[in-house]
């Protein structure tokens, strides 16, 4: 093996797409590790860690880019390293502009003064010193960044409140704003709802299926996972519901969050009672009961969240679009080769609900993000028993782009859980819409042919999708690459899980 | 007011991943993406200078603001 670099001084690229390159080169034969990063203290320590650091490194800046590539011979290595300039320089071109793009926000507000929000996916470290100028320009804030300290948040929604200004997030990933799909977010027609939503892929989940429902949406406001805590309070989830209240299009309002602080919930209870407008709630993991107290429409689940919404919506009941007859139906030949459930999910709140209605049914589940009941995984990278994992938590992500954006680690994953007796059933999810992979169905069919080819296993396999017929993957080809493969697929989380439950009854 | 910015046409300064900026301008979205880099070269102590230099010049302009 040798180790060949390349240093390109003064040259940034944003992470997303330096991993996602890096990825893709990896893969090229004769390679055996890549890394193309900016000269961060974490890429300096994933360099040491894989014995690929070199002296010429040292003294070298965040501003700079590091290529270095392990490979079977220099030949191979060099390649790899030419091969990462050119997928590079296809980045750089200006699209459709022979003016050079802007390099900070300045710059860019002075080229588009009118521009009315800031979508931030900057490093932690650098995110909040931009969000606040945007806020002092009279600007609302998309705060995609995570690794922003909770004081910095504290700060940037007490501002943003101040000018009644949207800060959403940090570590917000979905928003759909004035019909606007913001980073990840799926493709909603406009309608009479209204979202306020602390979680990322739950907030997709409910407005795909508020769309496929036939109903729409005013606003989706992602608020960040610490919106509601008692530090925060919940500031911006109050000033959202607060403006979708005297919105003349809202009707309906859909509040999705785990549950808040105590001291926070007492607040959020008074401000919602003042409100005219129809709310239904879903605080993940919350008694139901606790909030029809309140007099709120309480919801079950992602799925029940949507539906609800869409009855007060449009005055006529609507159901879950697989009933529980099909879901069964469905169950009803299927064998499992191996006692055991594997979920592997991209989306951390899919995660988080299959865990919430599995548990009660089947008993002891694994996961590296364990809800009440289940247990914590000894081994992230290796399932015993049943086992629901969420493959964008940050273990799994820390100097690797994303599951919805980057197949690579969910596909070697599969073929691991494939191999392995134990595992008779695997869940997945797709997450198409804006900012996901153009098609994780293939990706993810062609990993499951991978694995049962090397294994000479056939497992019971069902993936959900999360999208809506409007997202650019093609919703309607995406589930027939699934079908094609002999793969089950639901309309929901809620459904696929239910019939996880009939396959693990009928095989105990 | 934010119900006031409900129903506008928005408007998106792009800061980090690129392909954010792509989506936005597929979807027509009026979108300027930044070739963001960390200011002051990385340098955090240059930084820190420039920060208390740039809320000089903030809570300058604002004293004339106020005038």
């Amino acid at each position: 093996m040798v180790i060949s670099h390349l240093i390109k001084k003064q040259t940034y690229f944003d992470s997303v797409t330096l991993m996602l390159i890096g990825s893709q080169v990896k893969k090229l034969p004769g390679i055996d590790s890549t890394v193309v990063g900016m000269c961060t203290d974490y890429n300096i320590d994933s360099l040491k860690r894989l014995d690929m650091y070199q002296s010429v490194f040292d003294g070298l800046t965040p501003n700079d880019l590091i290529i270095c590539i392990r490979a079977a011979d220099q030949k191979t290595a060099e390649a790899g390293i030419a091969e990462v300039e050119k997928r590079l320089a296809s980045r750089k071109q200006p699209s459709g502009s022979a003016e050079l793009p802007p390099t900070s926000q300045e710059e860019a507000a002075r080229r588009l003064p009118e521009a009315n929000m800031v979508l931030i996916s900057v490093p932690g470290e650098y995110a909040a010193r931009e969000a606040e100028q945007a806020l002092n320009n009279g600007r609302h804030v998309m705060l995609f960044s995570d690794n922003v300290s909770i004081e910095e948040e504290l700060k940037l929604k007490t501002l943003g409140g101040s000018k009644e200004l949207l800060v959403m997030g940090p570590d917000c990933g979905t928003a759909i704003i004035n019909g606007t799909p913001l980073a990840f977010a799926n493709a909603v027609r406009k309608g009479d709802i209204g979202v306020v939503a602390a979680s990322g892929t739950g907030l997709q989940e409910v407005t795909s299926t508020i769309h496929r429902l036939g109903c729409g949406i005013t606003q989706a406001i992602g608020v960040g996972g610490r919106d509601l805590s008692e530090k925060i309070g919940g500031k911006m989830t109050l000033l959202a519901t607060r403006a979708l209240a005297e919105d003349p299009s809202t009707k309906v309002i859909v509040l999705l969050s785990k549950p808040p602080a105590e001291s926070v919930l007492k607040t959020l209870y008074a401000e919602l009672k003042g409100i005219s407008k129809k709310i239904v709630i879903y605080f993940i993991g919350a008694d139901p009961k606790a909030i029809e107290a309140q007099g709120f429409i309480a919801a079950h689940n992602l799925e029940d969240a949507a539906i609800k919404a869409c009855d007060l919506s449009t005055g006529k009941q609507h159901n879950s679009e697989m009933s529980e007859e099909q879901i069964k139906e469905a169950a009803a030949s299927c064998k499992m080769a191996g006692k055991h459930l594997r979920g592997l999910y991209s989306g951390g709140t899919l995660c988080d609900e299959a865990q919430r209605l599995l548990q009660p049914v089947i008993g002891e589940i694994s996961s590296n993000t364990p809800v009440k009941g289940c247990k914590e995984m000894a081994d992230v990278y290796k399932s015993t028993g049943h086992c629901i994992i969420d493959l964008g938590d940050d273990n799994f992500t820390r100097g690797k782009a994303h599951p919805m954006i980057d197949p690579t680690y969910r596909s070697e994953r599969m073929i691991q859980e494939i191999a392995d007796p134990e595992a008779g059933l695997i869940l997945f999810d797709v997450v198409l819409g804006y900012g996901s992979h153009l098609d994780m169905a293939g990706e993810m069919v062609a990993a499951i042919e991978a694995g049962q080819k090397k294994s000479g296993r056939k497992l019971l396999l069902a993936a959900c999708i999360c999208g809506t017929h409007q997202d650019p993957q093609n919703y309607a080809q995406q589930q027939k690459i699934l079908e094609d493969a002999g793969i089950k697929v639901f309309p929901t989380n809620v459904a696929m899980v239910k019939f996880a439950q009939h396959c693990l009854e009928r095989n105990k | 007011m934010l119900k006031d910015f409900f129903g506008k046409k928005v408007k998106v300064i792009n800061l980090g991943i690129a392909s954010f900026a792509d989506d936005l301008r597929q979807q027509g979205v009026e979108t300027i993406h930044t070739d963001w880099r960390p200011p002051a070269g990385g340098n955090k102590k240059i930084q820190a200078l420039l920060d208390k230099v740039a809320n000089w010049q903030n809570k300058v302009q604002n004293k004339k603001g106020a005038r």
